[in-house]
């Protein structure tokens, strides 16, 4: 689960780790008023304007702007609020920005990179430092690794602090004095604790800024959450924008279906994760695109088939119908009735073709041909694929 | 012979008397599995399915001599059924549970990399369907009917893209020795190259075929172990070719994160370590036919 960057700053402050005063607004109204007090509290001109969305690459987007006088602040405000903003990350239609965030300007001395990230790999988490702040980490990676510096956690262990001076003495902070040094330990500690205090899947402070003062303050924040563990963080959940998430998705989620939403015109319902992004590839080998990722999960039951067709049948991208099921615990023949209930409720618009295999194959195709519906059966796969992608494209004809 | 498991198996089932545990318990007993108790906190010395009850995993262990054990509780309770049967001496440990925080497995691999010596803890999962030595012992959710005893390893990150690997296989006429499931969470126990060593040296296995997906390195790593080390054929396909990057596919260990772990790339490493590659997932046990 992700969050917006105001969020993550208000959750990291109440852990101690620093970060610029500022206040978010939901309006105009309220973003004139914040940045008022962000002025009046920080007693300098500069105001921040930032815009809310959940993607990154906001500053190189035009999302960001630095306002020196209340006149250019107001402007920004309005020309920030309710655009479409359009990132590396948002796609080309981006995103509306419907938060912002109005923050106090910052005397940026030197500009780092920190996270705290999952090694998969080494099955521990790392906190990944770099000189390159402000950088695509993922370019520093590719082009400069030398200047990436990392400390692995042991979870039994913990953080050390040997741990956090390395990484502060890496980045050549001595040269600033051992008091910067000795706050940048206690930065990296925070940032380790917060991230387990809140089940992080991923802690990004970039940049994490060296003030002409000698402040180390993290000027951006960005966390991400292991859904898997949102059952012990009300407070987190609490924070869900939905605006912010495909309607389509939120849907599917009440199901206990795991969606995605993807551009093609095909829409796939499959059993299992693997085979469901496999169902995607075959789409696209036979040359059409999958509409979406759609897994009903190994214990399906009906309502949830019927669910689930709903949601692919309400995208009107959606030219034909796949569905792709290995029965294995979930009966063949359970699907068939799911599937029959689904269209006799929402009607069949499109093409739609079924691949059965698996436990109660035969009745499943039986119940499927004897109810009198337009579905086209398929032998395996490959056949499954060849002809739902050759009826979607008489239909999108 | 099979890897992991097999006739002599004596298995335990952890949270046998709930509604997953005991529906997949039956259908194991049915396949001819050699379970020995379950393993529920409070309902010890009680019966269910006529299998002996235990509050704890040690008791269980010490009344059964069961070696292996698997898991059906829920995600939030799981790492801790995971550690208590590692701390009970089991050379094998199945966790299906899907759901578990990383965090809480990050303790469990911590556990499982320090442990020295013979006698180790092996564990499949979490968020897998198992382990099945066809007509011998399976371990887990998988459709028993749909193995063939035979001579191919199986090896997968998914569920039901194990089963239609399988299934065609068998189809073929092509058994297998023994199929893994090593489940899709981004921290797990054993991996790819865990069971190909095990596939390695296991006389009875002839080939193997892998399944990976998108996420992490796995397949990277399994393809530089093939090329050193095993002398056996190995098919593979690799799932997610059309999933967009930063998003979670079902699993949640499926994502590409910061441009790494492409099936472009998985694919790429195992073509250069000459290994076939299905283009398809139609064509799971062509392929593997193909190089026999």
């Amino acid at each position: 689960m992700n969050i917006h960057e105001y969020q993550a700053k208000e959750l990291l402050q109440k852990k101690g780790l620093p970060v610029p005063m500022g206040r978010a607004a939901l309006s105009v109204e309220e973003a004139e008023q914040a940045a008022e007090w962000v002025r009046q509290q920080s007693g300098q001109p500069v105001v921040v304007v930032k815009a809310q969305i959940h993607a990154g690459g906001r500053g190189k987007g035009g999302g960001v702007k630095v306002t020196k006088t209340p006149e250019d602040t107001s402007a920004a405000i309005r020309k920030l609020y309710g655009m479409q903003l359009v990132t590396h990350q948002t796609g080309p239609d981006g995103k509306k920005v419907r938060r912002l965030l109005l923050e106090q300007g910052v005397d940026i001395a030197k500009e780092f990179y920190a996270a705290v990230v999952l090694d998969r790999k080494l099955g521990r988490l790392v906190l990944m430092v770099s000189t390159e702040g402000g950088m695509d980490i993922e370019e520093v990676a590719a082009h400069s690794p030398e200047k990436i510096f990392k400390a692995v956690i042991d979870p039994m262990v913990g953080f050390a602090p040997y741990q956090a001076r390395q990484v502060a003495f890496a980045l050549g902070l001595k040269a600033a004095g051992m008091a910067v040094v000795n706050n940048a330990c206690t930065f990296f500690q925070t940032m380790v604790r917060a991230y387990l205090e809140l089940d992080c899947s991923l802690f990004e402070v970039n940049p994490l800024v060296l003030t002409k003062q000698g402040q180390l303050i993290a000027l951006d924040a960005k966390l991400n959450f292991d859904d898997n563990a949102l059952y012990r963080h009300p407070e987190v959940e609490a924070l869900r924008d939905t605006d912010e998430e495909e309607q389509a998705e939120i849907e599917a989620k009440k199901y206990d279906l795991s969606y995605v939403k993807l551009t093609g015109n095909i829409g796939c319902m499959v059993n299992g994760a693997g085979l469901a992004m496999s169902t995607m590839d075959i789409i696209r080998f036979y040359g059409s695109m999958p509409a979406n990722f759609l897994d009903v999960g190994g214990g399906a039951t009906a309502e949830k088939v019927t669910a689930a067709f709903k949601i692919i049948t309400a995208d009107p991208a959606v030219r034909g119908i796949f569905i792709n099921i290995f029965g294995g615990i979930m009966k063949c023949d359970t699907i068939a009735q799911g599937v029959i209930t689904a269209v006799k409720e929402v009607g069949l618009k499109v093409p739609l073709v079924v691949r059965l295999e698996g436990t109660n194959v035969e009745l499943g195709k039986q119940i499927l041909s004897e109810s009198g519906l337009n579905v086209t059966a398929a032998s395996d796969m490959a056949d499954g694929a060849k002809k739902i992608v050759a009826l979607a494209g008489q239909t999108a004809a | 012979m099979s890897i992991l498991v097999n006739k002599n198996t004596r298995l335990l089932v952890q949270g046998l008397t709930g509604k997953n545990g005991t529906f997949h318990t039956e259908k194991a007993l049915e396949y001819g599995t050699h379970v020995v108790g379950g393993v529920t906190p409070g309902k010890g010395g009680s019966q269910h399915l006529k299998l002996p009850v235990f509050d704890t995993v040690a008791e269980a262990v010490q009344n059964t001599g069961a070696n292996a054990s698997v898991i059906y509780v829920p995600a939030p309770i799981a790492a801790d059924s995971i550690l208590e049967a590692i701390y009970a001496g089991l050379e094998l440990v199945v966790c299906i549970t899907e759901g578990i925080p990383v965090l809480d497995m990050l303790k469990v691999r911590r556990v499982l990399d320090a442990q020295t010596g013979a006698k180790r803890t092996r564990l499949i999962g979490p968020n897998c369907p198992g382990i099945i030595t066809p007509g011998e012992c399976k371990i887990g959710i998988m459709p028993g009917y749909i193995h063939k005893a035979g001579h191919i390893g199986v090896v997968s990150r998914s569920g039901t893209l194990t089963y239609e690997g399988v299934h065609q296989l068998s189809q073929l006429g092509l058994g297998q020795s023994t199929c893994v499931g090593i489940g899709g969470d981004p921290i797990k126990g054993m991996d790819f190259v865990d069971v190909l060593e095990l596939f390695e040296r296991d006389p009875d296995t002839h080939a193997v075929l892998m399944m990976g997906e998108i996420g992490g390195s796995s397949e990277e790593d399994a393809a530089a172990y093939i090329q050193k080390h095993m002398t056996k054929k190995v098919a593979a396909f690799i799932a997610g070719q059309t999933a967009p990057p930063g998003r979670r596919m079902g699993h949640a260990g499926a994502i590409i994160a910061g441009g790494k772990g492409t099936a472009k790339d998985k694919i790429a490493a195992l073509q250069a370590a000459g290994i076939a590659v299905a283009q398809t997932p139609a064509e799971l046990g062509s392929t593997l036919a193909a190089i026999l």
